[in-house]
């Protein structure tokens, strides 16, 4: 192309935009729509963890959209307590086993798992079954135990947190997956996908002594996005969550919920969860929050939203 | 005979090698079961009154002499190490180079009487002090294991810094500075004594030692010279390390022979014996000097013990409640406070084994005779895990009686308090709940409050006391919540289940 060539269709261009600035967005995006357009949001039930998410992520385009050959890839379950699968108090380790085994197949270099834990780490991650599952499936667990593995970032659109201390294993991956549990919680009243992000975090006492559910919703505005928030409801906790004292707080509803939208999923959730346990999403007050921060969206209908029964 | 000190060797490493390893262990890789080789310790055997314990170490007494002072016993061990390390600092002329001294007595019997008496009278603190099995494990607990995990974090922090997690940083929250400079001072004094003058320790401060000196005294088998072929060499004098035997007058001093066989493997012309004491053809005035110091235990005891009588001992473990803000927090298993005192001799185990390391060597919390006896003290996420009953397993005393996972669930180790006027959600109005997240038993657990808000609220009968609740709570620097000790740990009431839902949800509700 000569020089000349160049400026020409350069001004053409950039008058076109200057005239209709949507023209090339839309022309984009209208090549997407007509082939299929990945849905925002999927959710599944009646499988197993397993199951559910294999047909989950090929709604979503393959697990090859999102780990790329050679990437390090972090994935971060609610591995918060030293309590066995059935307690629901953890994700389902068959989830994270299943997930890691995807991403091993997709290619990625490495894959690493680890949460910020409440009950002490190595209990947790062994009791929890998530270190099995993710050691048979080729992944690694990563300590969280020391602030040594955290470092500070800003939050610039945060409200009342400025800079948290993240982990730095998610700082130096490619692409991440915040794998939470639905569940009650006495003090966040629910704990989904955003509340799940207080593990990636070092210093939790600042969250609740300035307000919890503001701090959660600016801890959404965090600018490493996971690649999908996927909501493990195989099983789920109705009543003394966090941590729940027996298995008559558990109820089985073998679901899965898919979305890369923090806001969405954990409203979708909030309705099935309020189908076993009637609770008032206002009060799950960091939902409304971060969506103020216009981190996603609590309208499911302008969505589109994919459920599957199998 | 030289055979014989090999397998004293032998048997030592045996003893000195799992326990010192037991107590560095700080990944909690070896098997907890290694804690049986403890009870072969005379303190805590007698303060279980482990009948069957004690009769095994008095029958090897008995037998062989003070053999437990040469391989049972970690810090003997741990001295003869330190002993043979001297060695190698030495010129080579000097390499035996002990010479034989008059027994400490007066001072020797004077302490033990001391530590008796003491006890008696209801204070342990001698006996926390004195016992050398204890005085090991604080060494190694407070002055190895720091070192050893020191190792391990920047080998940690280097490893992590390239991205390889295999290994991971170990905090080091177990500082209290009375327990690490009593250890400390034991180290120093345990150290320069058995470097340059062997088993002096043994012989002069220790009670067990002194204790076992009587009973080597009539001991089955003793080593004695046979003075047809000696030529008063000197060698085993020189090789004695307890500086009991006399060359020139070819006599041992049974009382402070530890049975370490050295002397046999020194002599030249087999001369040093070890063998049946009671021959029938020798009737041997020896006796007289034993009888001296058995004199002067009873004399120096009965010193002592008048002495104590006028003084009130009780003061000495009363102090406590002026210097506490609260009530000690007892490991679970402790019983009562009187039990605990009286049988944890501070050996630091349960403090090294617990995996929250929320257990910490007291200060004076429990009051001058309960220093280095573990309590527990909650700081951020550091509470007593509601799925673990190791401390009560591992205790080598009865201070800690076992409990099984069920029972453990139910000992009340304290009771919750909570400040409601302290708490966040009364003075911010925002939500938090970090307590009731954090309770195993759902003893605090969230009532609604005003705008939606929720507030603790906290059922006593089903708390146990673990102080997760305090460990988390965000109010600083006085919490909103604590967990008051009990003196008397009883059993909380078993929490309520929730009512199980049992309709099938078939839609997505979206």
């Amino acid at each position: 192309m000569k020089r000349r060539d160049f400026f020409k269709s350069a001004a053409v261009v950039g008058l076109a935009t200057i005239f209709k600035p949507n023209a090339l967005a839309a022309s984009a995006s209208s090549a997407n729509l007509t082939v299929q357009a990945t849905p925002d949001m999927v959710a599944v039930m009646g499988g197993e963890p397993e199951a559910m998410l294999i047909r989950a992520l090929k709604e979503l385009g393959g697990i090859g959209k999102y780990v790329k050959k050679g990437n390090k890839v972090v994935i971060k379950p609610n591995i918060g307590w030293d309590r066995k699968p059935e307690l629901a108090a953890n994700t389902n380790p068959e989830l994270v086993g299943a997930l890691v085994k995807l991403c091993k197949s997709a290619g990625a270099s490495e894959i690493l798992v680890f949460d910020h834990t409440c009950h002490d780490w190595k209990k947790s991650y062994t009791n929890s079954g998530i270190e099995k599952a993710v050691s048979d499936a080729g992944g690694k667990m990563v300590p969280g135990n020391d602030e040594s593995y955290y470092r500070e970032v800003d939050f610039p659109r945060g409200v009342n947190l400025k800079k948290a201390k993240i982990h730095k294993s998610l700082l130096e991956c490619d692409v991440w997956f915040n794998v939470p549990i639905l569940k009650n919680h006495g003090g966040a009243k629910n704990t989904i996908s955003m509340k799940n992000l207080m593990g990636i975090v070092w210093d939790r006492s600042f969250f609740h002594n300035n307000d919890l559910h503001q701090c959660i919703a600016d801890s959404a505005t965090f600018h490493k996005k996971p690649a999908l928030n996927i909501v493990d409801a195989y099983r789920i906790l109705k009543s003394n969550g966090p941590q729940g004292k027996s298995e008559s707080d558990v109820v089985k509803l073998k679901s899965l919920i898919i979305s890369p939208d923090f806001v969405a999923v954990d409203t979708a959730a909030m309705k099935m969860f309020s189908q076993v346990q009637p609770t008032d999403i206002k009060d799950v007050r960091h939902i409304a929050l971060a969506e103020k921060l216009r981190v996603g969206t609590q309208n499911l209908e302008k969505l589109n939203v994919k459920r599957i029964k199998m | 005979m030289k055979f014989l000190k090999n397998i004293r060797v032998i048997i030592s490493l045996l003893f000195f090698l799992p326990i010192f390893l037991f107590f560095i262990d700080f990944a909690g890789k070896l098997p907890l079961q290694l804690h049986e080789l403890l009870k072969f310790q005379w303190i805590p055997a007698l303060l279980s009154l482990n009948l069957v314990l004690i009769g095994i170490l008095l029958v090897l007494s008995l037998l062989f002499g003070r053999i437990y002072c040469s391989t049972i016993c970690p810090l003997g061990v741990f001295q003869d190490i330190l002993t043979w390390k001297s060695s190698f600092f030495r010129k080579k002329k000097k390499k035996f180079r002990f010479e034989y001294t008059k027994p400490q007595n007066i001072l020797r019997y004077s302490i033990l009487a001391l530590t008796i008496v003491l006890f008696i009278f209801g204070s342990s603190f001698l006996v926390i002090l004195l016992d050398p099995y204890s005085t090991f494990g604080r060494m190694v607990s407070q002055l190895f294991r720091p070192l050893a995990i020191m190792g391990n974090n920047v080998i940690s922090a280097i490893l992590s810094g390239m991205g390889n997690y295999s290994l991971y940083k170990v905090d080091q929250v177990g500082f209290v500075p009375v327990a690490f400079g009593i250890s400390l001072l034991f180290f120093v004094l345990v150290g320069v004594m058995s470097w340059f003058r062997g088993r002096l320790y043994c012989n002069t401060v220790c009670p067990v030692g002194t204790t076992l000196g009587l009973l080597s005294k009539i001991s089955i088998f003793r080593i004695s010279i046979k003075e047809s072929s000696c030529t008063q060499c000197g060698l085993c004098e020189k090789s004695c390390k307890s500086q009991c035997i006399d060359s020139e007058t070819m006599k041992v001093d049974d009382s402070r022979c530890v049975s370490c066989f050295n002397c046999i493997s020194a002599c030249k012309k087999g001369s040093m014996k070890y063998e049946f004491r009671y021959k029938k053809q020798i009737a041997e005035p020896v006796q007289t000097h034993a009888d001296n110091s058995r004199r002067t235990f009873l004399l120096t005891s009965g010193a002592v013990l008048s002495t104590l009588a006028f003084a009130n001992v009780k003061t000495l473990t009363r102090k406590k409640d002026t210097i506490l803000t609260r009530q000690p927090i007892m490991p679970p298993g402790a019983g009562n406070i009187e039990h605990f005192n009286a049988h944890c001799t501070g050996c630091q185990l349960c403090v090294g084994k617990c995996p929250m390391q929320v257990l910490k060597p007291a200060a004076l919390q429990y009051g001058i005779s309960g220093i280095m006896q573990p309590h527990l003290a909650f700081s951020t996420q550091v509470f007593c895990t509601y799925d673990c009953n190791i401390c009560s397993s591992v205790c080598p005393t009865v201070a800690l009686k076992p409990l099984s996972m069920e029972e453990k669930k139910l000992v009340q180790i304290g009771i919750v308090k909570f400040r409601k006027d302290m708490c966040v959600v009364f003075t911010d109005e925002t939500d938090c709940g970090a307590c009731s997240e954090h309770c195993p038993t759902q003893a605090v657990h969230m009532i609604p409050y005003k705008k939606g808000l929720t507030i603790p609220e906290v059922t006593e009968n089903i708390c146990i006391g673990c102080g997760a609740c305090e460990s988390i709570c965000p109010v600083k620097p006085y919490k909103a919540i604590y967990v008051e000790g009990n003196k008397i740990q009883i059993t909380a009431k078993k929490p309520k289940e929730a009512k199980k839902f049992n309709k099938v949800i078939d839609d997505f509700g979206f």
